[in-house]
This record gives structure tokens, C-alpha cells and sequence, in this order.
């Protein structure tokens, strides 16, 4: 096998184009010859930039030419979400009802990778404004999994996870408000990582369940994770709830080891029914590598854990409901045609504009705060957010990180689970939690199973310990080694 | 009518409660950078924020929090150590997210009161709550109407959409148009000492429902409310309020039973016409505003905020009078606005007899500026032309009807009083010799009237004083003329 | 027991168009869900404090300083339509 520039990590690439050893263009050139041979299979991407970054990629290598020093980011190629606003850009949520919209200004992690010689390559499909554990709910159809083109990619971030996995960008963002940075991750056998709430600003990054929301990264490997993290973390004054700390240096101390930490295993959902075998044995005998590394490993509990998807499906689609009230026809998107009063064409663009499982989760969370059932369902909901709250903080007295699979099986079929909502919400029922704390975790591969499909390991930690949690990650990804590729690049460069 | 009155006063009691929304004049709006500024060309004050764009996030104004604070303790309120913002959820296309961010449960100042005198006496109407929100764009309604009903289609301006609004809610303590007038006023007149917002009712920058409802005196439960949306000014809630105690008073007496409603004033017809009935209402679908962080002002703050307080219309109408000596009447006219009071203070402190400014005041510039409409501060007149008028005035350099004449003047043009007074030859004549050749004019053409005095009808004394007056163009002094006039009539019959 | 919810009702608050079939589909499918979701209801909670945001901070507030608007080309841009520089949409009716 012979890797590409386009295969290697952001790290190998940057110290190649400080040395001179390649330029940016070529990195680029690379990327886009992946992107021609791969995205019309995977459906990656939902808008190409090609020749944005051509002219990003030019400006890093000028700036190297002067001898200037470029950042971590500078040259390497990017892609986003699809609900990350680009000023310029066009950006959708992968819903009809933005299909025409072009944000006149710029979220503020694309304005920090930008800032720093970032190289965007295009913006990623997804599910319909985040919501999907398969992206099989993008209005322009879904993304296929790089190892199995018949099976989905996770989601809601597929098509992120699916670039990075397939070459087509070196790195990607994603969003995780359920899981669906680390469940695509897990899926596509690449490195998914959320970090504490508040810690990457959300501004412009378009909503889905507000105090859920969090901005995670798609990279080849631990390290990576930790460097992109550190150019788009920190304090950002247009987002109130934004950590007011700046950003550490993440990168330092990853390579710290395991001796003596204390990992805490959750034995509860290993032993849930619906775990595949493989996915078991996999986090076991990942567990026992760690344990291998010096780590101690004990079983851990979070008693409310078994409520936290219930209070999942009730806050955030209350949110949604109110978030996504703003797509009515008015100042921009998709407006449909017709006559009527204002109201009429608010119903029909709404209508039109959203598909099956945004609407669903619309009307379950306008139903669930309206008058009468708040206190039953959103304010319970609420409630029981804060056990599982207090389940962590207990179980972080005793551990410094806790351990499971990050998704119960590996990709699924497409159209496995499209008629049963239910089932497809059970995908997220290991990281739904984290998300409701707004604790960090960390997803990486630990293993295939015996059909050849990637299984993902989660890693949580203490809020604000994205340190810990990335220190136990690139342990266990030294020991692994996991270098397995998806049988379609093997195909290109056979 | 007078039946009604009867009626009125032995059987029925009015309640009304006020929810006034005041737009806070800060430099920018409550959750973005755009300015907060009336007047400007449509949809050129705002930003991805205010246009509720994908993936913006309100942050919220400390400013609007700091005025909202003062709001509250002016009005006696008790500041909360711990206020949250809500969403409240409904569609309507000036509301750029479809939600406004408003405060539900846990506003940031509760339970207050206001002092208001009518004929006077004292009434304490309670404040219930004073929060903070946004206001929303602006709708033309277009086509062959041009109003809501025939509209064709409407226009949405969001220049406005962000503003900070604060809205004050009373408890339903007011009993007569009179008195709600009285608390409106009072309202406008506290908020403008404050110096945080513009209350100009004209622009909208405060705006004011009412609740009304009538109930057998006595009675603790209050009847069937009307709300009145629509009041643009004191005069049009003044003269909702007595229209609608009538409505409903005939309806109550006729035994026809009241809805509860909302009702919008037509100011042209000057009557209220039905709105949203109750059965309507909204489902708001409140929830805690996930994007901000709740309001937990320190103590220290609110410390100092409360020190910074100006002194207000009701302590300032005290001090008029006890200080001052001004009537209760000429310091409630005085007192209650700010800018007025401003002028009357400089006046004093340029050397003027407080009662003589006051009197001028309410009565000589309060006219000019009712005929040229405009307001005291844009007014060329200051407090120097006044004060200036009232010296000499009293040291009887000019006449009253020549500090008219030097008013009007110095009003238009703005030039000085004594300037006006040399221009126009307003200075009284006073000395008998410039005076003496008038009198004998005065006496050879009024026969009858002079002979009338010498047989002593005293009154007669004042015709011919004013016709002196009127030989001399105002500049005579009176007190000179009546003297020289006796002495000459009495002395050489 | 499956929730029983007014689906019309729902969609009419949410300002969704549904069709017959759509509203048939989210009637059996929320049921079921809130069914799901409702096992909430059996946590005891009673003194528990709800949490609305996961991190708790207060007092974000921002200084009152001007920050540029958009051009009002660029305000304008993406409006479906447009009339005398504002938005234009089809008439306000007053209801619910
Ligand atoms: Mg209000
Ligand atoms: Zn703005």
C-alpha cells in the first residue's frame, strides 16, 4: 500500500511543509484527485470549494517561501459540516429549507482554522440539521460508509467522518449533540472527539438543541485531535456560553501514559443486550491494554444513565422546536410557493422544507412544552439531566476516566433502521450521556469485526479534563496501532 | 350620560391595570452590535444576530441590564439575585427567530409601587414586575388599504428588531381614567430623570396596554378584563379608558355579558373595536433561554447603582414647594418632567423669584411652545432670557405686557431680553415729564371719563391709566402714570 | 399505552402543513416515543434542581459598544422577496 499525501496526518504534513519537503498545493492536489475518485460513491460532500482552497494553499506556501512560520493548521486540507456557516459559502444543514442559503458571515471555528492557513476543501453532507444517527436523513441523500458502501456512515457528521476516513480532507469538524461526532467516528474508524461544553464556541454554528451542541473534531489520530482542538478552542465573546478560559496547549503531556490512572468500566453497557460480540471483545480487550499500560480498571456505574436517552428525547427537540422556528420563508432559504396569508406560507414552506424526522422531532418538542405537559416532560426532563449530572461527578471521585463502546454495533445496512425511530435512537444510548453533562469523550478505533468493519472505543472524562481523556486516547492508540484501511483505498492503490 | 354617571358612582367600581413597554436608549440593541437608533432607512441596523440568521447567538446587553436595574429601584423595586431570560415561543414574521427573549417566572425586579397624586391626593399604585426583552421589527401592512384588515401583503423593516424593552407591569391598582393618566404621566416623567430611554409615545419608544374591567364596589374578584392595545400617547389612554368604563357599564347594566377580549383603540373614531378573544390565547411554550446565562447582579452593583439615582419627579415636586415655595399646583407642573425642571432650576440659580419663573413658565413659554411645537431644550428661549425677564419685571424696568412682548421675541429669535427691550422700546417711562405731555393727551380726549373720576368714581382710574399705557406702546410704568394722573385730575380741577 | 397526542393541534402551533398521511405516521410514531420517554416520569425528582445549561455560569454580558451592521445589499441578499428595502410576505391575518 502506498499512502498519499492525502492519507497521512496533519501532523506528518505540516512538518513535511515546514521542512519544504511538499507543498500545500500538492497536499491539496492530492486531496481533490481522492475527492474526484471517491465522493461520487460516498457522497461526501454537499459543496466543493476547490477553488477557495487553491487560493488558501497558494497563500500558505507563499508565506513558507518567505520563510514565514505557519501554524499547526496552515496547509492542511479541511472539511466541514455542513452546519457550519461559511460567509460566502453556501450552507444547508443538508435540509431543503436552507438549500439555497449563503451565511453573509463566518462561524467562528471556520474563522480560527482560516486565521491560521486552514485549506477547505468543501463542506460535508449530513443528516437534516444534525438530526440522525446514519445520515440517511440529509435531504440530498445519504453518505456511504467508506468500508462497506452498503452501510451507513453514522451520523448526524457522516460525511466528515466518512472525508477523513476516505482521504478526501486530512481533518474534518463535526457536531456532536447525541453522539454524532463520536457514532461516526466509531462507524468510519477514524478518531472522534467532543470536548467540554463551552470549550469550541458555537457561534455560527447552526443549532440544533442549544444546550446540547457541541463542536467535535474528525482527525487520523490522537495527536491531531489535540492540535486541531487547540487552534479553535478558547474563550469567544459572541457566544455567552462559551468557557471563558482561553485555550490550553493540548499537545503537551499526551504522551504522559496511563501508570496508576483509574479507569472506570461500564459494565452495564457491555452487558446491554443490543452490544454485538465484536463490539464486547473489542472494548475488553482494549480495557486490558490499558490495564497492560499501568491503568487500574474497575467497574463503574451511573444509575440514571438508563434515563438519560428518554431526557434526551424530550430536551433536545424541545429545543429544535424553538431553534428551527426561525426557517419560516421570510428573510432567506427556501420559501414555498402559493398564496394565502403569512401563516399559510409558513405552514407550506415548513412542511416542504423539513424532512420526516426534523418534523417529528418539531412537533414531539412543541408538544412536550406546550401548556399542560411541561412540568411531565421538559421540566422532568430537566431533572433527571441533572442526576445524571451527579452520576458523573460520583463517578469521577472514584475514576479518572470512564470506558465503554462508543456505539452498540458496528455500521449498519442502509434502510436498517429508517422505519423505526426508536431503534435508530438506541444507536446514541453510549454517548447521549456525556452530551447531557457536557463532559469530554473520545472515540478510537480499537479493533475490526469479523466483517471487516471498524469498532469504536470511548473514552470519557471530567469536565474540563480534555487532557486526561486525550492522554489515555493516544496511549491506547500507540499500544493498538490500529492501521487497518477501508478495502476501497486499498482498491485505488492496488 | 349623567344617568350612567349615577350609575357609575353607586354601583359599579373601575380597575385598571397598566403593561408599559419602554425602549431603552442605550448606543446598541440588547443581544447584537447594531445601533439602536429610530429613524434610520429600513434593514440598515442589522446584523446576522438581529436577522435571526442560522447559528447566531444572542449576548446580552450589560447596559440594558444596568438601566433595567435603575428601572427597578426607582420604582421601589426589590432586585433579584437570581433572573433568568425565556424564550417565548410564537410565530409572527417581525419576530426574526420566532421567539422573543423575554423574562417569565423570574423577573429581574419584583414588587414596587409608584406614587401618584390626583386632585390632590396620594394613591399608591403597586408595581408587580419590571423585565427585560427584546422588541420586534416593523410591519407595513401594503396594498389597497394600506391597514391590517384589507392588506394584500406586508412588509417586515428590523431595524427595531433586538431593541431592549423593558415593560413595567402594575398590579390592578387604579380606579379611574384619571388616576391611570396621573400614573402614565408619572411613569413617563420618573423614566426620563432616569435618563434610560426617550418616552416618546409618538415614536413608540414607550408604549402602554390596558386592562380593564368594572365590579360591584366592594367585590374582591375582579370582572371580565378587556385588554386595550394601541395607546400611543396619555391623551389616547385617557380617552380609551373613559370609553371603554362606558361600554362597559351599559353592557353590564343591560345584563349583556363581557368577553374577555382584546381591544384596539381607533383613535380617529375614538371608540375600541373587538380584537382576539381569550379562547385565542397563545401557547408561548416557555422554556429557559438555553443561550444565556441567568442575571445574578452583585449586590455592589446595585449598591452603586442605587447611589447614582437622580432625584425624582415626586422628591423634586416636594423640594419645589418646601424650598422653593411653589404651589402644589405650579411644582406638580414644573417638577414632573426632567427637562422642565432643568429650566426652572437654571432660571432660579440665574437669579429669578421661583414663582415668578414658574409662573411664566406654565404660562407665557408653555403656550409659545404648544403654537411652534416644540420642546424646551430645542426651544431657542433659555434660562438666562428668562430670568433676566423676571428681574427686570420686578424691578419694574419693563411692564407685564412688555415681558410679554420681550418673550415672544426672545422665543423666536433667541436674542437677549435686554437687547429685545432697547430694540423695541419695551423700557417703562416712568419720570413725570416724559410722561406729562401723554396725560394731558390722554385727559383732553377723554372728556366724559375724566369727568366721571372728579366726581369720584374711582375705577375710571384704571381706563385711563391703560389708555396712557396704550399712547406709550406698553413702556409707561403704571404705578407712575395712575399717581401722575390722580395729581393732576385731583390737584388742579 | 402509547401517548394519545393532537397531531392538527401540534402541527398547526409548530407551523407544519401535514399531509393526511404524515400526520397519521407522527401520530403512531410520537406515541410510541413519549412512551418511551415518558419512563423519565418514574425517576424521583421531586427536590432534584432542574439544569438548563450543562455548565453553570451567570452574568455574561457584553459591553454596550457598536459592533458593524451588514450593508443593507447583504442584509437583503437571501430575502425570497423583497419590496421597498424590506422583506416582503403575504398578509398578517391576527389569530392564534
Ligand atoms: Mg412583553
Ligand atoms: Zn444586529
Amino acid at each position: 500500500m502506498t499512502a498519499e499525501l492525502c492519507d497521512l496526518t496533519a501532523h506528518d504534513l505540516s512538518a513535511k511543509l515546514a521542512a519544504g519537503d511538499v507543498r500545500a498545493i500538492d497536499v491539496l492536489e492530492s486531496t481533490l484527485r481522492r475527492i474526484d475518485q471517491v465522493d461520487e460513491r460516498l457522497h461526501t460532500f454537499l459543496t466543493r470549494t476547490e477553488g477557495q482552497a487553491r487560493t488558501q494553499a497558494g497563500l500558505v506556501d507563499e508565506r513558507v517561501a518567505r520563510r514565514e512560520e505557519v501554524g499547526p493548521v496552515a496547509g492542511i486540507p479541511l472539511a466541514l459540516k455542513d452546519v457550519f456557516c461559511t460567509k460566502g459559502i453556501r450552507t444547508t444543514a443538508g435540509s431543503k429549507i436552507l438549500e439555497p442559503y449563503v451565511p453573509p458571515y463566518d462561524c467562528t471555528p471556520w474563522e480560527r482554522l482560516q486565521a491560521g492557513g486552514a485549506v477547505l476543501v468543501g463542506k460535508t453532507n449530513c443528516d437534516e440539521f444534525a438530526m440522525g444517527s446514519s445520515n440517511e436523513n440529509s435531504a440530498f441523500g445519504p453518505v456511504r460508509n467508506p468500508w462497506n458502501l452498503e452501510t451507513v456512515p453514522g451520523g448526524s457528521s457522516g460525511g466528515s467522518a466518512a472525508a477523513v476516513a476516505s482521504g478526501q480532507a486530512v481533518w474534518a469538524l463535526g457536531t456532536d449533540t447525541g453522539g454524532s461526532v463520536r457514532q461516526p467516528a466509531s462507524l468510519c474508524g477514524v478518531v472522534g472527539f467532543k470536548p467540554t461544553y463551552g470549550r469550541i464556541s458555537r457561534y455560527g454554528l447552526i443549532a440544533f438543541a442549544s444546550s446540547l451542541d457541541h463542536v467535535g473534531t474528525f482527525t487520523r489520530d490522537v495527536r491531531d485531535a489535540a492540535t486541531i482542538l487547540s487552534a479553535i478552542a478558547g474563550h469567544d465573546p459572541r457566544d455567552a456560553t462559551s468557557l471563558p478560559e482561553p485555550a490550553p496547549h493540548y499537545g503537551a503531556g499526551l504522551d504522559a501514559g496511563v501508570q496508576g490512572l483509574r479507569v472506570g468500566v461500564m459494565e452495564d453497557w457491555l452487558g446491554t443486550e443490543g452490544v454485538q460480540p465484536a463490539v464486547r471483545d473489542s472494548v475488553r480487550a482494549a480495557v486490558d491494554r490499558l490495564v497492560g499500560l499501568g491503568a487500574t480498571a474497575e467497574t463503574a456505574s451511573l444509575p440514571h444513565a438508563d434515563y438519560a436517552l428518554s431526557a434526551y428525547y424530550l430536551i433536545a427537540p424541545a429545543e429544535c422546536s424553538s431553534n428551527l422556528a426561525r426557517y419560516d420563508g421570510v428573510r432567506y432559504g427556501y420559501r414555498a410557493p402559493g398564496g394565502g396569508d403569512v401563516m399559510e406560507m409558513n405552514m407550506r414552506t415548513r412542511g416542504a422544507g423539513f424532512g420526516d424526522e426534523v418534523k417529528r422531532r418539531i412537533m414531539l418538542g412543541t408538544y412536550s412544552l406546550s401548556a399542560g405537559y411541561y412540568d411531565a416532560y421538559y421540566g422532568q426532563a430537566q431533572k433527571v439531566r441533572t442526576l445524571v449530572i451527579r452520576d458523573y461527578e460520583e463517578a469521577f471521585r472514584r475514576f479518572d476516566v470512564l470506558v465503554s463502546p462508543t456505539s452498540p454495533t458496528t455500521a449498519f445496512r442502509l434502510g436498517e433502521k429508517t422505519e423505526d425511530p426508536l431503534a435508530m435512537y438506541l444507536s446514541d444510548i453510549f454517548t447521549i450521556p456525556s452530551d447531557l453533562t457536557g463532559t469530554p469523550a473520545v472515540s478510537i478505533p480499537c479493533g475490526l469485526s469479523p466483517d471487516g468493519l471498524p469498532i469504536g472505543f470511548q473514552i470519557m472524562g471530567r469536565l474540563m479534563d480534555e487532557a486526561t481523556v486525550l492522554r489515555v486516547a493516544f496511549a491506547l492508540e500507540q499500544d493498538l496501532r490500529f492501521a487497518a484501511r477501508p478495502p476501497l483505498l486499498e482498491a485505488l492503490s492496488a | 350620560m349623567a344617568e350612567a354617571d349615577t350609575a357609575k358612582a353607586t354601583r359599579f367600581e373601575t380597575v385598571i391595570g397598566l403593561e408599559c413597554h419602554v425602549e431603552l436608549s442605550t448606543a446598541t440593541k440588547m443581544f447584537c452590535g447594531c445601533l439602536n437608533a429610530f429613524g434610520a432607512p429600513p434593514n440598515t441596523n442589522v446584523c446576522p444576530v438581529c436577522l435571526g440568521h442560522p447559528g447566531t447567538l444572542p449576548v446580552p446587553n450589560e447596559k440594558a441590564i444596568e438601566y433595567t436595574i435603575k428601572i427597578g429601584l426607582a420604582l421601589g423595586c426589590r432586585i433579584a439575585p437570581h433572573s433568568i431570560f425565556h424564550r417565548k415561543n410564537y410565530f409572527y414574521p417581525d419576530m426574526p427567530k420566532n421567539f422573543q427573549i423575554s423574562q417569565y417566572d423570574l423577573p429581574l425586579c419584583v414588587g414596587g409601587h409608584l406614587d401618584i397624586e390626583v386632585d390632590g391626593e396620594t394613591h399608591r399604585v403597586g408595581i408587580t414586575r419590571v423585565h427585560l426583552e427584546e422588541d420586534t421589527g416593523k410591519t407595513v401592512h401594503g396594498g389597497a388599504t394600506g391597514r391590517i384588515g384589507g392588506a394584500e401583503y406586508a412588509l417586515e423593516d428590523y431595524n427595531r428588531a433586538g431593541v431592549p424593552l423593558v415593560e413595567v407591569v402594575s398590579e390592578p391598582d387604579m380606579r379611574s381614567a384619571e388616576q391611570a393618566r396621573a400614573y402614565l404621566t408619572e411613569l413617563r416623567a420618573t423614566l426620563e430623570s432616569l435618563g434610560v430611554s426617550d418616552v416618546r409615545m409618538e415614536e413608540g419608544s414607550l408604549r402602554c396596554d390596558a386592562n380593564v374591567s368594572l365590579r360591584r364596589p366592594g367585590s374582591e374578584e375582579l370582572g371580565t378584563k378587556i385588554e386595550i392595545k394601541n395607546l400611543n400617547s396619555i391623551r389616547s389612554l385617557y380617552r380609551a379608558l373613559n370609553f371603554e368604563e362606558e361600554r362597559q357599564q351599559v353592557a353590564l347594566e343591560r345584563g349583556e355579558p363581557l368577553i374577555q377580549e382584546t381591544r384596539h383603540w381607533d383613535e380617529g373614531k375614538g371608540i375600541t373595536t373587538h380584537g382576539r378573544s381569550k379562547e385565542y390565547a397563545f401557547d408561548y411554550r416557555y422554556f429557559p433561554e438555553p443561550d444565556l446565562a441567568p442575571l445574578e447582579p452583585d449586590p455592589q452593583w446595585i449598591e452603586t447603582l442605587r447611589a447614582e439615582l437622580p432625584e425624582l419627579p415626586a422628591a423634586r415636586r416636594r423640594r419645589f414647594q418646601d424650598e422653593l415655595g411653589l404651589s402644589a399646583h405650579q411644582a406638580g407642573l414644573v417638577a414632573s418632567s426632567a427637562e422642565w425642571a432643568r429650566f426652572f432650576e437654571a432660571t432660579v440659580s440665574a437669579g429669578a423669584d421661583p414663582r415668578a419663573a414658574a409662573n411664566w413658565m406654565t404660562g407665557d413659554l408653555a403656550a409659545l411652545l404648544r403654537e411652534t411645537h416644540q420642546s424646551l431644550t430645542a426651544a431657542k428661549v433659555t434660562p438666562e432670557h428668562l430670568a433676566e425677564l423676571v428681574k427686570l419685571l420686578d424691578e419694574q424696568v419693563i411692564s407685564s405686557a412688555g415681558a410679554k412682548v420681550a418673550l415672544a421675541e426672545a422665543f423666536a429669535t433667541g436674542a437677549s431680553v435686554d437687547a429685545v427691550v432697547e430694540a423695541k422700546g419695551l423700557r417703562q417711562v416712568g419720570d413725570s415729564e416724559a410722561l406729562g405731555g401723554m396725560i394731558e393727551q390722554v385727559i383732553e380726549e377723554n372728556p366724559a371719563p375724566v369727568e366721571q373720576f372728579r366726581k369720584g368714581k374711582e375705577g375710571v382710574l384704571g381706563f385711563l391709566v391703560g389708555q396712557v399705557m396704550k399712547k406709550s406702546g406698553g413702556a409707561a410704568n403704571p404705578k407712575v402714570a395712575a399717581e401722575l394722573l390722580r395729581e393732576r385730575l385731583s390737584g388742579s380741577g | 399505552m402509547p401517548v394519545e397526542i393532537d397531531v392538527q393541534h401540534v402541527a398547526r402551533l409548530a407551523r407544519l402543513a401535514l399531509t393526511e398521511e404524515e400526520q397519521e405516521r407522527f401520530r403512531r410514531q410520537l406515541g410510541l416515543i413519549l412512551e418511551h420517554a415518558e419512563n423519565v416520569r418514574e425517576v424521583a425528582a421531586v427536590d432534584v434542581p432542574p439544569t438548563s445549561h450543562p455548565i453553570p455560569r451567570s452574568n455574561v454580558l457584553r459591553p454596550d459598544d457598536p459592533a458593524p451592521s451588514l450593508s443593507h445589499e447583504e442584509a437583503m441578499a437571501s430575502a425570497p422577496e423583497e419590496e421597498s428595502d424590506r422583506f416582503k410576505v403575504p398578509r398578517v391575518v391576527e389569530q392564534e
